[in-house]
């Protein structure tokens, strides 16, 4: 486009965006998706943990063998065998068997 | 040495602000007059936690409480943390602030939680120098909080509560009593909590503090109570709170709840049972 | 503290000396205290702050490999609100995880909503700003709180699907998200490649002229500036004089 043709299509576009914008504003719709439902909690506080867990002092190899944890839920919310490339069937039995145990 | 005439925060209950909580607040506050908050969650730029503290502050008076300085480290103070605590400070401009004796950062490292230190001459030294560093750059007294400890140090020469007292006396800093914390610390050491209050340097308390807590045992079978923050406050605490105000008189008291935090209703009915023990006090 | 701190992230390190109970007897659960209120409340803040991770991996998972990251990537900061920054270079590092390949890119997208939550506040522009005669040479500052996370997964419908009740399963390919926030709460949305250029440049302070350029010819302009009006996403127009 030349310059000035450019010009005028932005203008153009700028006056209907004024005007859907208008008509969004007046709907109230729209933008005020929420996010956080509640406030994210903040996350510094002074109480101590539980001390009821022993995730202090628990071993955390996760190398070799000592990792027998492997993601759990994944298919939940992702049909993942159409969103990866080649992707697997996605029941937990199949994750399993790609996990080092 | 601050301030003139020192603001203070109401002589009644508060409690700790929780974000769910915000609604509820201002729709009716109950027995609840103050509100403390973390400094280290109102360091962002802004949105909604910044937000919903303005407008906090516009009704409550606010103690800010911080979490992150690491007073009783061995590192230098962290001066980017103290210029973002000063920022707060001047812009909320709260009734109070208050900091804990333990440490949370070492080596480049925040560890998130208060960490216990051995009271020797030496920490009694550094310990003084960062609240006077401190009081210095936040232009203001501040209070510091007797700590729930776990374990101790077999080079500690000094009894807590006179280390505190060496400490009001070399920066002319305020204290922050935490009555729950008397009665873990003292439980875990085998101590007496009513001797401690006793011993502890009452003129400069600005503050009091009540929370739930843990009970287990060590493996010689002996109390260790764990400072969770996350059940009502116990009997054996609130007569201890009792005895306490026979000290101080009328005092502001915090109700804290950090973990499982309840409805407002349960929260706002340890606040007024806070009003009630402060009211026979008076009486 | 030289002894006391290396042993809080340690499991395996001994209790270390010169600690005990108040009889001089060993001291072992009651250092394990501290040891659990490390790892637990920096978990938790982790939990927090990935709350679509850890649906993704599970709780159970999320806790133990949080145990592995807080132990390798400790807070620098006390200032815990933006902790784990380091968490989606860690995730593409993570073997137990190298089957989900998209992971860290949502975990982008969720210190990128993060980030917007704590961002500035800024005050929109009177859309009306816009029909300035200067536009096209003009700098468009857009509201600190925008965000732009591009992935070859489709990062928002898997944010989605794991955060709105009802969402459907997330499939499909490349997503651009735009994170913006009209008021308090931010808000992801995917956007066309073309819009992703635009809105790129102009957060680069390219004049507005320039960013049109970046984003070709097949670009909506209504659309995306109606998007960043509805958004309160444009700050000021500045026209230079």
């Amino acid at each position: 486009m030349t310059k000035p043709i450019k010009t005028l299509a932005v203008a153009s576009a700028v006056a209907t965006a004024l005007a859907a914008h208008a008509a969004q504003a007046e709907s109230h719709e729209g933008a005020n998706e929420k996010c956080y439902g509640i406030a994210l909690a903040g996350q510094n506080d002074c109480a101590a943990g539980p001390g009821t867990t022993c995730a202090g002092t628990a071993s955390v190899d996760y190398q070799g063998n000592s990792w027998m944890l492997v993601p759990a839920g994944t298919c939940e919310g992702v049909a993942w065998e159409k969103i990866i490339p080649g992707g697997r069937d996605g029941s937990l039995e199949a994750l399993d068997r790609d996990v080092p145990a | 040495m601050f301030d003139a005439q020192p603001k203070s925060l109401p002589p009644s209950p508060g409690v700790g602000f929780k974000p769910q909580h915000y609604g509820d607040i201002l729709v009716d506050p109950g027995a609840v007059t103050w509100l403390e908050v973390h400094a280290e969650n109102y360091m962002g730029d802004g949105g909604r936690p910044i937000a919903q503290l303005r407008a906090l502050a516009d009704r409550f008076p606010i103690s800010v409480h911080g979490v992150g300085l690491s007073i009783g480290g061995e590192d230098p103070l962290d001066r980017a943390h103290l210029a973002r605590l000063r920022h707060l400070i001047d812009w909320l401009a709260p009734t109070s602030f208050s900091e804990h004796l333990a440490w949370s950062s070492h080596g480049g490292a925040f560890f998130n939680d208060l960490l216990p230190l051995p009271y020797t001459d030496a920490t009694l030294a550094s310990v003084a120098d960062h609240i006077n560093e401190v009081q210095d750059a936040l232009g203001r007294r501040m209070l510091l909080e007797n700590p729930s400890t776990y374990l101790d140090f077999d080079e500690t020469s000094w009894l807590e509560t006179e280390f505190f007292a060496q400490l009001v006396r070399r920066t002319d800093c305020g204290l922050l009593l935490d009555v729950n914390n008397v009665f873990v610390a003292c439980t875990n050491r085998g101590e007496d909590p009513y001797s401690y209050i006793d011993a502890f340097p009452i003129e400069a308390v600005g503050e009091i503090h009540l929370g739930g807590h843990d009970a287990q045992q060590d493996e010689h079978g002996a109390p260790l109570l764990i400072d969770s923050h996350g059940t009502e406050v116990i009997d054996p605490v609130w007569a201890l709170y009792a005895h306490t105000l026979r000290r101080t008189g009328p005092m502001a008291t915090l109700i804290e709840w950090d973990n499982d935090v309840p409805d407002w209703p349960t929260l706002e009915a340890e606040a007024t049972r806070a009003a009630r023990v402060l009211a026979e006090g008076v009486a | 503290m030289n002894r006391f701190a290396p042993a809080l992230l340690d499991p395996a390190a001994a209790v270390p000396a010169g600690l005990s109970d108040a009889r001089g007897r060993s001291a072992k659960r009651r250092f394990d205290v501290y040891r659990n209120n490390v790892i637990v409340s920096l978990t938790e803040a982790l939990e927090t702050g990935f709350p679509v991770i850890e649906k993704l991996v599970g709780a159970e998972f999320f806790r133990a490999m949080a145990g592995v990251f807080v132990r390798s990537h400790p807070p620098v900061s006390p200032v815990l609100t933006m902790y784990g920054a380091d968490l989606p270079a860690f995730l593409e590092q993570f073997e137990p995880v190298a089957h989900l390949p998209f992971l860290a890119d949502v975990a982008r997208l969720e210190l990128a909503l993060r980030e917007a939550y704590h961002a500035a506040d800024a005050r929109p522009i009177a859309p009306d700003a816009l029909t300035h005669p200067g536009l096209m040479e003009a700098r468009i500052r857009l509201a600190p709180a925008t965000r732009l996370v591009a992935s070859p997964y489709p990062i928002c419908a898997i944010w989605r699907a794991n955060s709105e009740a009802g969402a459907p399963p997330a499939r499909g390919g490349a997503e651009t998200v735009l994170v913006t926030r009209p008021d308090w709460d931010p808000w992801p949305r995917p956007v066309s490649p073309d819009v992703a250029r635009f809105i790129a440049a102009l957060a680069a302070g390219q004049p507005f002229g320039a960013a049109l350029a970046a984003a070709g010819d097949a670009l909506d302009l209504s659309a995306v500036l109606t998007l960043l009006l509805d958004t309160k996403s444009i700050t000021a127009i500045e026209v230079p004089t």
